[in-house]
């Protein structure tokens, strides 16, 4: 893995009234790569998605995506770069249709309604849920909002598509057909994932990668196995959670 | 046309009552006497600006209580153009959009880019319309608070360019403007940014990260919305043929323009136009049954207008139009409540 990276994090800080969320935290998303960003409850991960997906800037350090600067950028902005995310409290468009949802997504691409409705209709039936399509959007099930926010946020046809929690109350058999999904498309697709998770079952699964905060601090990074059984990432989480 | 084809599909019945409905407007002015072609014209008006402050609300989820401030703009822009220079209102009309485009770009700008959201946008406008108001209690160029009146000569007459002429031909001219705007409405909601505005008003956050330039979207949709109901203050004002700062820019007559469409259906393509068909016609009974009781009390209208609007937001939240869609038989966002 000598390609340079898509995504370059370098030493980005967050404080949010004297809380320092994230502190001088690194991370390389290379292309075509998993990679798994995990800590306990409040370790500063979605802080750090923020930064990257431009809902924030960061107080320092440095966002790269493709070798340019998007520091700064405003969230719109950064979904044109190529950079997709979904959101860990889900978000979808609750009075419009499940299609609509996805096919605003499309729309990113394209001006024509009618090729982003075909564009709509394909990634629904690839994330199950073709049949509910015309549902309104706050009629679905916390799993289907969840694929919901994954095919819409596939929908603007991202290079780099950053998770957030998105496996968080999914039964295990449910968690294994998302799993597939992503391994399907990053392997047909080539796309290059970012992902939070909690659920270390999909965590071990995909990630080529790992990188672990705690109290906004990077602890560990390294390849999964490796990651599992470093003392600190023990301590600080995964005690608690037995793998 | 697909657009209204979509709607309709499926729906025989409301298909044949549009096309029923649209022939009895076509052919009312033969058919009905002054007065009552005077209500269906009101309705009509009503149904436009009703249509024009939908798309900012309804669509793009952005809530305007001084909408008047366009009316009154657009009125008062193409009328003194017509009066002092004897321009003709066609172009008069280009002059209103302009000035009310300007005043909603003005406010969109303050409002979007510091950040001032909900109620407090919607205090914005009530107050920069109280605001122009009283600047145009002191403007006399256009009358101050005597008031502006366009000449009525000749009532025989029809001069489609100068706007002067019978009722019949005002009738002809709103139900024009107000087909025109629904057949366009139906277009836009479909077009890019007619779903771009539906995700800004669902969730803004969710918008940005879908790439949607949601600052450029909702000024858009402030200044559209503002122009098309400039221009229907300019055919207010050549119907009406007189001005008054407090009728033109009051908050009551921002109220008026924003009731049709809530009790119609937010977000609807139909509801707004199916709102006024319902309040203006009942205003005017009630307004008839207190003459017959020789009540004269001033706001009773307004305060049954409340009423009315009380009573439909209870039983049917998402207007009359969703619920009596499904009742068509139509399916998909109209008959969403
Ligand atoms: N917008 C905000 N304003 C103030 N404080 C915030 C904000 N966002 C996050 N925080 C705080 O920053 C810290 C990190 O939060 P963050 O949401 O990034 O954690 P997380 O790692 O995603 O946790 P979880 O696993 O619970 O989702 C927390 O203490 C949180 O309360
Ligand atoms: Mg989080």
């Amino acid at each position: 893995m000598t390609d340079a990276p898509l995504l370059d994090v370098r030493l980005i800080s967050k404080s949010f009234r004297g809380l320092r969320a994230v502190s001088q935290v690194s991370l390389a998303v290379r292309p075509g790569e998993i990679v798994g960003l995990i800590g306990p409850n409040g370790a500063g991960k979605t802080t750090t998605f923020n930064m990257i997906a431009g809902v924030f800037p960061p107080d320092e350090g440095e966002i790269r995506f493709d070798g340019a600067d998007i520091t700064g950028l405003r969230a719109d902005q950064v979904c044109h770069a190529g950079i997709g995310r979904t959101f860990q409290l889900v978000k979808p468009f609750y009075g419009l249709s499940v299609e609509d949802n996805v096919l605003i997504g499309a729309l990113r691409a394209t001006r024509d309604v009618d090729a982003a409705r075909a564009a709509a209709v394909d990634l629904l039936d690839r994330f199950g849920l073709a049949d509910r399509r015309h549902q309104a959007a706050g009629a679905l099930t916390l799993p289907d909002r969840k694929r919901l926010e994954v095919a819409r946020a596939m929908a603007t046809r991202p290079r780099l598509l950053l998770l957030d929690e998105v496996m968080a109350g999914l039964r295990p058999g449910e968690t294994d057909e998302m799993v597939q999904v992503f391994q399907t498309l990053n392997r047909e697709t080539g796309l290059t994932i970012l992902m939070i998770e909690h659920v270390m079952r999909a965590v071990m699964a995909l990630s080529q990668h790992i990188v672990v905060l705690n109290y906004g601090e990077r602890i560990a990074e390294g390849e999964p196995e490796q990651v599992v059984r470093d003392p600190k990432v023990l301590e600080s989480y995964l005690g608690e959670e037995a793998v | 046309m697909r657009g209204v084809g979509a709607v309709l599909r499926g729906a025989p019945r409301a298909a044949t009552g549009l096309a029923v409905l649209g022939a009895a407007l076509l052919v009312a002015p033969l058919l009905v006497d002054d007065y009552l072609l005077s209500v269906i014209l009101i309705t009509l008006y009503f149904a436009f600006v009703g249509q024009a402050w939908n798309l900012m609300m309804g669509y793009a989820g952005q809530l305007s209580l001084g909408h008047a401030l366009y009316v009154g703009l657009g009125g008062y822009a193409a009328a003194a153009f017509f009066v002092h220079f004897g321009l003709t209102p066609w172009a008069g009309m280009v002059i209103g959009i302009l000035v009310a485009a300007a005043f909603a770009a003005g406010i969109g700008l303050l409002a979007f880019r510091f950040g001032i959201g909900g109620v407090y946008f919607a205090l914005l406008t009530i107050a920069v319309a109280e605001f122009t108001r009283i600047l145009f209690e002191h403007f006399e160029w256009v009358g101050a608070t005597g008031g502006f009146f366009l000449p009525v000569e000749n009532r025989e007459i029809n001069d489609l360019l100068m706007l002067r002429g019978s009722p019949a031909m005002f009738y002809y001219v709103i139900l024009a403007m107000t087909v025109g705007l629904f057949l366009a409405n139906v277009a836009l909601i479909r077009s890019r940014m007619g779903y771009y505005w539906m995700a800004i008003r669902e969730d803004q956050d969710a918008a940005q990260a879908l790439g949607i330039n949601t600052f450029r979207y909702k000024m858009m949709a402030v200044v559209l919305s503002a122009s098309l109901t400039a221009l229907g203050g300019v055919f207010l004002a050549f119907y009406n043929n007189n001005l008054f700062p407090i009728d033109a820019f009051g908050i009551h007559r921002s109220i008026e323009i924003i009731l049709a469409p809530i009790i119609g259906g937010l977000g609807t393509l139909f509801g707004p136009i199916l709102g006024a068909f319902i309040l203006t016609p009942l205003g005017e009974v009630l307004t008839w049954a207190l003459d017959q009781l020789g009540v004269q009390m001033a706001g009773v209208k307004h305060l049954f207008y409340g009423l009315v609007l009380l009573v439909i937001i209870r039983s049917l939240p998402g207007g009359v139009w969703p619920w009596f869609a499904r009742r068509l038989g139509i399916e998909g966002p109209e008959a969403r409540p």
